[in-house]
């Protein structure tokens, strides 16, 4: 394996951790259930998407990658999809937005 | 070694979607932080399969990203309806 195919996906699988890690603290640390949400998604798109493409570039054209860009279509789908069912579920069920109280905004 | 390190920060979001999950106030937040923690599980059967040199742990991570995807949108069809065979508000609002 060349050396700079190497080097890209280990760049990948770093950031792709760092990203995760963020999305992990965000989910922890925001004030209101939709703004988690938010921080949650981080996580499912530049989380997943970059450690995928680390572990891609890693795999090389073998079956290995067909199976990794499944799981990658997996997450591209599923998680917008679950991310509107619970955003739906909340809101019907009541869940108010945390709101500004600023008088002129 | 990269991977290791990937599979250490991943465990490091887990826990703290974990923590998440049990201080929640809403039942919306647990549900939000177990779909992470499926996530998350996916993306770290992939590593660990790259980590001991048997990709072969990726049908792992399809099988186990299927089963959340269906486990979550059941939990919240439960809690938005109470019942799992309702037809839903969208039908009935149609009718």
């Amino acid at each position: 394996m060349s050396v700079w195919v190497d080097a890209a996906s280990w760049l990948c699988l770093a950031a792709g951790g760092f990203f995760c890690v963020i999305g992990g603290v965000g989910l922890l640390r925001m004030p209101d259930f939709y703004t988690r949400m938010h921080a949650a998604s981080v996580i499912e798109t530049l989380g997943a998407g970059l450690i995928l493409l680390g572990l891609l570039l890693q795999a090389g054209p073998t079956l290995v990658a067909v199976k990794l860009l499944m799981v990658g279509l997996l997450i591209f789908f599923a998680s917008p999809t679950a991310t509107h069912a619970l955003a739906r579920a909340a809101m019907v069920r009541g869940l108010k937005p945390l709101l500004s109280t600023d008088e002129h905004v | 070694m990269m991977f290791a390190a990937a599979a250490l920060a991943l465990l490091a979001t887990m826990a703290l979607a974990l923590l998440r999950a049990a201080l929640g106030p809403t039942v919306f937040d647990r549900a939000q932080a177990a779909n992470t923690v499926g996530t998350v599980a996916m993306l770290l059967l992939a590593v660990i399969g790259f980590l001991n040199g048997r990709p072969e742990f990726l049908d792992l991570a399809i099988v186990y990203g299927l089963l959340n995807v269906i486990g979550t949108i059941a939990v919240l069809k439960y809690f938005r309806q109470g019942d799992l065979g309702d037809p839903g508000l969208d039908e009935e609002a149609a009718k």
